[in-house]
């Protein structure tokens, strides 16, 4: 069975597929892919299930080399991928010959890139999810020099397909829905919140991300009897400054949450790098809903985007999809 | 300073995906079967678009699916079943769980029983006394965060939290009981330790105890652990269960 060997990898880096279910009655966290909508188009180009476990890349990348011929493509909202030494463009399935070099990250403007591998990763599941947790050790220990990645066999040679153009994703404003415990605020916080004035701080993983800006006031006191949490969530401890909760999340918190990100907007959020701004949107119900309906639709309309790839892969048939924007070499970046 | 509030039972939007149903903001073992018995209605009977559910002492966490859930049937059928008495003397699965008191296996015995002004044996015959419940699990896999501790054995958190605590602990935090299934930072008190896994990857199940079960504390000689966590590390139940 074909595979992938780590020659070196950063800390960030996973394999995630759409995430672990029905155990956070147990205490286990869902974890899963920060960015659904790029793991599910990394999948798509490697004949892999939209949810399927893929290699989640966060800043540093990863270096590998292919047990076996393999398909690979990489995805994110910018990323590099160098395949011996030449570059490849994002969104486009790519076979690397036995031996290969595979080097991929993501580029700046993005927190995370998404490899899928063909078929999906095959290691075992743990749970019934691949998503590694690396605070419990669920999904298996952290990767490191010489992990190996299993694909999964797809059975005849997959076809090497791109998608015709770049998905175009929201932009705008990280949308919320005010509660659960808005109530334990002052009554300016939300404005305050929505004002805007916030950054990622440097305190950002998977499991959540402390904000740099205006601090929230409380109403009252800042403890409350420990609730459920979800993705999104917005809490905001005793020194007012909130902390966003995503995919590692724990399953339940003692801290008032102002606010929650909508299911449709926490990929987005996730991408958004360490320092860089984030403006925060009220928005209804019925918006979120609808939201989530898109981000749906998008993710089942990648498949017609598929085209396959008619000639070889040529840098300047790769050019001509004008797929390439502002890349850097990723053997540069992570210093190998 | 008191919070203005609706009366509970009160469903609180927590984003689109979730919804939390609010019986209370305290910890209260009435509040705690409420949430309980909710829980179990729901499980009977899954709404569409439910993914699956977070019970806690006060509030039961919905997680859903969006895109498959009709909000509004949701909520009436949410608040329907909430209102309806809760039953006793149900289905409940019962535990007897052996734990070693005392010295290694629980090294804030003696400072607990001194602080209280009782022998550290009559601390542990308070505790082994009692019946608990599982009133919700988080903060780690399978941590069990148990109502029913003995209102005279209830201290606050230490003021230093330790950076690590061994597996299986059984605690006491505020008004809490616990039992731990992984080594990690904790400001409970622990008086000891049971071999029982509760939480064990690779194992079926991988937990041993959730919400809504009553567990009992057996006392086991510090001699008779080794042959215990043997058996435990095996895989084998090790903690007994009653019917049903």
């Amino acid at each position: 069975m074909s595979a992938l060997i780590v020659k070196a990898c950063g800390p960030a880096t996973s394999i995630q597929d759409r995430g672990r279910f029905g155990y956070q009655r147990f205490g286990v966290s869902p974890a899963g892919a920060m960015d659904r909508f790029h793991l599910a188009a990394a999948n798509l180009l490697v004949a892999a299930e939209a949810g399927a476990a893929a290699l989640e890349l966060g800043p540093g990348g990863v270096r590998l080399t292919a047990e076996g011929d393999i398909t690979i493509a990489l995805a994110g909202p910018a990323c590099t991928l160098e395949v011996d030494g030449r570059q490849v463009a994002p969104f486009t399935a790519v076979r690397v010959g036995d031996g290969g070099t595979v080097v991929a990250r993501p580029a700046p403007g993005a927190a995370y890139a998404y490899l899928g591998v063909e078929g999906g990763i095959a290691t075992a599941p743990d749970m019934g999810s691949h998503s590694m947790h690396r605070r419990s050790g669920i999904g298996g220990e952290p990767l490191t020099v010489g992990a190996r990645i299993p694909a999964t066999p797809c059975g005849r040679d997959a076809a090497l397909l791109c998608l015709h153009e770049r998905p175009e994703g929201e932009a705008g404003p990280i949308r919320i829905l005010p509660g659960p415990q808005d109530d334990h605020f002052s009554d300016e916080a939300l404005a305050i919140l929505s004002g805007g004035g916030y950054r990622l701080s440097g305190q950002a993983d998977r499991m959540g991300v402390r904000l740099d800006g205006p601090t929230l006031p409380h109403r009252g006191g800042y403890n409350i009897v420990s609730d459920g949490i979800v993705d999104g969530s917005i809490q905001v401890p005793g020194d007012g400054r909130p902390i966003v909760l995503l995919r590692d999340r724990q399953t339940t918190g003692g801290y008032p949450k102002i606010a929650t990100i909508i299911s449709a907007d926490i990929g987005r959020f996730a991408q958004i790098p360490p320092g860089e701004p984030v403006r925060f949107e009220i928005v209804t119900f019925e918006r979120a809903i609808e939201a989530a309906r898109r981000l749906q639709a998008m993710i089942e309309g990648l498949a017609s985007t598929l085209v396959p790839l008619a000639a070889p892969l040529t840098s300047e048939r790769l050019l001509a999809l004008n797929l390439i924007g502002g890349v850097t070499s990723a053997t540069e970046a992570i210093g190998l | 300073m008191t919070i203005e509030t609706l009366p509970y039972p009160r469903l609180l939007r927590c984003g689109d995906a979730a919804i939390s149903v609010e019986f209370g903001d305290a910890i209260d073992p009435a509040v705690n079967a409420r949430v309980l018995a909710l829980d179990a209605a729901l499980a009977a009977e899954p709404p569409p678009g439910l993914l699956e559910t977070v019970p806690t002492y006060r509030s039961l966490l919905v997680h859903l699916d969006p895109l498959r859930t009709d909000f509004r049937a949701l909520a009436e059928r949410i608040l329907a079943l909430a209102e309806k008495p809760v039953a006793t003397g149900g289905q409940v699965r019962r535990w007897r769980v052996p734990v070693v008191y005392g010295g290694d296996f629980g090294m804030d015995l003696d400072d607990l029983a001194a602080r209280h002004g009782i022998s550290a044996e009559a601390l542990v015959a308070r505790h082994a006394a009692a019946t608990y419940v599982v009133a919700m699990i988080g903060f780690m896999p399978g941590f069990a965060y148990l109502s029913g501790l003995d209102p005279l054995l209830a201290t606050p958190r230490r003021l230093e939290p330790r950076m690590k605590t061994p597996a299986q602990s059984v605690s006491i935090g505020g008004a809490q009981g616990a039992i731990s299934t992984v080594e990690g930072p904790s400001g409970w008190h622990m008086i000891g330790r049971t071999p029982a896994r509760g939480f064990m990857p690779g194992r079926d199940p991988v937990f041993t105890y959730a919400p809504g079960d009553e567990i009992r504390f057996e006392r086991l000689a510090p001699d008779e652990w080794a042959g215990l966590d043997a058996l435990a590390a095996s895989g084998a139940p090790v903690a007994r269960c009653e019917a049903p």
